[in-house]
C-alpha cells in the first residue's frame, strides 16, 4: 500500500487497522454483535504482526482486567465491546480510572437497555461520559461520524490514553462497524512514549507498586484531587466538534455519530429550502465542547438536539447553554434509524413553528 | 558474635516492618516463605506480584517486589494480561479463597486452561477474612461463620470446594499442590511448593498453583493453637494435602 492512498475497509477493519499503526500491542475481548468483525480482524492481524497479543478471554470482565495487566506493564493496549459487554466491563474501567492506566475501550453501541437489539443506537452516553462504573472518575469519549474520523480518532485515542494516563472510549453503533467507506490509513507508530510509572519487575532499584486501596481518606482525597485537575486539564484543551452551516444559522441542530451524518443530509435539504439550519457536531462526548456550543448561542435562539436516544446528550446541550436559548429534543430510542428525508420533515416544522412564533 | 554461625534472619526481601496480620493469622508466614523463595531463585529483579482484594492487599507493604493490586477476583486476568506483555517476568497472584474460589473462579479456571505462564497463590482460611468472617466457598460443612451462624449447610449453601483437584483435570495446569502453615514440618513443605510453582513457570510448563491450609484465628474465634489443631483434625481431612497435579515434561 502506498503511503496516503486511499483503501476501502469496513468500519470495524479501519477502527482494527488504525489500533495496530498506533502501536496496539494487545488485543483482549469477548464476542458480542455488532462488533464481532473487530476481533476477528484484530486475531488475524495481530499473528501477522511481530510481537503482538491477541486473547479471546472468558468474559468483558475479563478482558478489561487483562487491560489493566496490561496497560500496567506499559504496553499499548485495547478492547471492544458492545453495550451489554461494556457494562460488564465497567468495574474495570472504574479501576483503570483510578489507577490511572491509559487504555482504548470501543464501544460499538446497540439498542438497549437489557439485550435491546443489534441494531445501531446512542443509549450508552450516559454510561460513556458519566462514568458507568463507580466513583469521582471521567473517560476520554470520542465519536466518530465517518470512517476517516474514526480511523484518525482511533489512532489519536492511544496518545490521549498515554498522555494523560486515562482510559478513552471511542463509541460507534453497527452502522459505523458494517459501513464501507474510503479511508487513507496512517502510519505504523515507532516512536511510543516511554513509560517510567510502569510496573515491569523492580530490577535492581526499589519495588514499586501501584493501588487504587487509600485508606486514609485525606490520601484517598489527595487522589482525587490530582485527578480532578487532570480532568480540568483536558477540558480546557481537548474538546473537539464540528460546526456546519452555523454562521448565519436561526436553528441549530445538535447530534453527534451516526445522528449526525443523518443530521448533515436533513440540514443540507433545509439550506436548498431556503431554511437557515446548521448543525453542532460534539467530536469529543467527554469534554463536551460546552464553550464552543455556548459562543454559538450568541447568535443562534435555538437549537434541537437529535439522539438516538431519550435525551441523555441533551442534558450536556442544556448544561452549556445555561439558559441562554432555547433547546428542544428530538429522541428516537431502541435502535431505530432515521432517514434524512424524516428527520429534514421534523426539522422543517420545528423552523417553521419557531419563525411562526418569530 | 564470636564463634557463633548466623543460621536464620530475616529474609532479604521481607520488608524489616511491623505487618498489620492479626497474632497467628498464616498470611504473614506465607510472606516470609514467598521473600525466601524468591531470594534463592533469585528473581527479585523480574517478579510482579498481583495482590488481591482481602487481608493480604497491603502485600506491597512487606514483600520487596513489584505490585499491581487487582480487583476482587480478577488477579488472574490481570496477571494473563501482565505475563503476556512481559513473558520473561516471574508473574504472581496472592489470593484467597473468595477471592480466587467464589468471585474469580471464571477468571482462575480460563487463566489455567488457557495454561498462562503464571503462579497463583491461594490462602485458604475458610472465610472472608477481611470483611469480618463471613462463609467462604472453602468453608467446612458444619463450620460457624457470621452468614452461616448455624453452620455452614451443604443442602443450601453447597459442600466446600476443593479447587487444587477441580483444576487438575485442565490440561492447562502443570503444577498444583495443597500445603499447610500450621506446623514447622509443614511450613518447609509450603515453601519447598511454592518453588516448584516459580520453577515450573521459570521453565514455562503451564500454570502453576499452591493451596495454602492458612489459620485465621480472630474469624475462627479460636486461639493461635487452636487455630493450628483446626487445621489438622478440621481441614485437612476434607483438604488432603500434598502434590495434586505435576505434569511430566520432556527430560531435555
Amino acid at each position: 500500500m502506498k503511503k496516503n492512498e486511499k483503501v476501502m475497509l469496513r468500519g470495524s477493519e479501519a477502527i482494527g487497522e488504525a489500533a495496530l499503526r498506533a502501536g496496539c500491542r494487545c488485543y483482549f475481548g469477548y464476542p458480542i454483535t455488532p462488533q464481532n468483525e473487530l476481533p476477528e480482524y484484530m486475531s488475524r492481524r495481530m499473528a501477522e504482526l511481530p510481537g503482538r497479543t491477541f486473547v479471546q478471554s472468558e468474559s468483558e470482565l475479563a478482558a478489561i482486567n487483562m487491560v489493566y495487566g496490561a496497560s500496567a506493564s506499559g504496553t499499548r493496549v485495547m478492547t471492544s465491546s458492545s453495550s451489554p459487554g461494556v457494562s460488564l466491563m465497567q468495574e474495570g474501567i472504574s479501576y483503570l480510572a483510578a489507577c490511572e492506566f491509559p487504555s482504548v475501550i470501543v464501544n460499538i453501541i446497540r439498542g438497549g437497555p437489557g439485550l435491546g437489539n443489534i441494531a445501531p443506537a446512542q443509549s450508552d452516553y450516559f454510561q460513556a461520559t458519566r462514568g458507568g462504573g463507580h466513583g469521582d472518575y471521567r473517560c476520554i469519549v470520542l465519536a466518530p461520524a465517518y470512517l476517516q474520523e474514526a480511523v484518525d480518532l482511533t489512532y489519536r485515542a492511544f496518545d490521549l490514553a498515554d498522555e494523560y494516563r486515562i482510559p478513552v472510549i471511542v463509541i460507534g453503533d453497527g452502522m459505523m462497524g458494517q459501513m464501507m467507506e474510503p479511508v487513507v490509513l496512517p502510519e505504523y507508530r515507532e516512536d511510543l512514549p516511554k513509560k517510567d510509572w510502569a510496573i515491569t519487575g523492580a530490577g535492581k532499584g526499589p519495588s514499586r507498586f501501584i493501588r487504587s486501596l487509600l485508606l486514609d481518606v485525606h490520601v484517598e482525597e489527595a487522589h482525587n484531587w490530582k485527578l480532578y485537575r487532570k480532568y480540568q486539564r483536558i477540558e480546557r484543551r481537548e474538546p473537539q466538534w464540528e460546526s456546519y452551516a452555523t454562521e448565519d444559522a436561526d436553528m441549530v441542530v445538535v447530534a453527534y455519530g451516526t445522528a449526525a451524518r443523518i443530521a448533515k443530509g436533513a440540514v443540507r435539504r433545509l439550506r436548498d429550502k431556503g431554511m437557515k439550519v446548521g448543525l453542532f457536531r460534539p467530536i469529543t462526548l467527554w469534554p463536551f465542547p460546552s464553550k464552543a456550543l455556548a459562543r454559538l448561542a450568541e447568535s443562534v435562539g435555538k437549537f434541537l438536539v437529535f439522539e438516538m436516544s431519550m435525551g441523555q446528550m441533551v442534558e450536556d446541550v442544556k448544561l452549556a447553554l445555561n439558559g441562554k436559548a432555547e433547546v428542544d429534543l428530538y429522541g428516537r430510542p431502541g435502535g431505530v434509524v432515521v432517514t434524512p428525508v424524516e428527520l429534514s420533515r421534523i426539522l422543517s416544522r420545528r423552523y417553521n413553528a419557531m419563525q411562526h412564533e418569530a | 558474635m564470636k564463634g557463633m554461625k548466623k543460621v536464620v534472619g530475616r529474609p532479604k526481601y521481607l520488608k524489616d516492618v511491623p505487618n498489620h496480620y492479626c497474632p497467628g493469622c498464616g498470611h504473614s508466614i506465607i510472606h516470609r516463605l514467598l521473600a525466601e523463595v524468591i531470594e534463592e531463585l533469585d528473581i527479585r529483579d523480574r517478579a510482579i506480584c498481583i495482590p488481591p482484594c482481602g487481608c493480604a492487599v497491603l502485600a506491597y507493604l512487606y514483600i520487596d517486589v513489584d505490585m499491581v493490586e487487582a480487583a476482587h477476583g480478577r488477579g488472574t486476568a490481570v496477571a494473563t494480561g501482565m505475563k503476556r506483555c512481559l513473558p520473561d517476568r516471574v508473574v504472581f497472584t496472592y489470593q484467597g479463597d473468595g477471592d480466587l474460589a467464589a468471585i474469580g473462579t471464571a477468571e482462575l479456571i480460563h487463566a489455567a486452561n488457557r495454561g498462562e505462564s503464571i503462579t497463583t497463590i491461594f490462602v485458604n482460611n475458610g472465610v472472608y477474612g477481611m470483611t469480618g468472617g463471613q462463609m467462604a466457598p472453602t468453608t467446612m460443612v458444619g463450620q460457624k461463620t457470621t452468614t452461616t451462624p448455624q453452620g455452614r449447610n451443604s443442602v443450601t449453601d453447597g459442600p466446600p470446594l476443593k479447587m487444587c483437584e477441580f483444576l487438575s483435570t485442565l490440561d492447562g495446569t502443570a503444577f498444583l499442590a495443597r500445603t499447610s502453615v500450621h506446623s514447622p514440618k509443614n511450613i518447609q513443605k509450603t515453601k519447598k511448593a511454592i518453588r516448584q510453582a516459580f520453577q515450573t513457570q521459570l521453565n514455562d510448563e503451564g500454570f502453576s498453583m499452591v493451596e495454602i491450609l492458612s489459620q485465621c484465628p480472630s474469624n475462627w474465634k479460636l486461639s493461635a493453637v487452636d487455630s493450628c489443631r483446626w487445621i489438622e483434625e478440621g481441614m485437612i481431612p476434607q483438604f488432603p494435602l500434598g502434590i495434586v497435579k505435576q505434569r511430566e515434561t520432556e527430560p531435555s
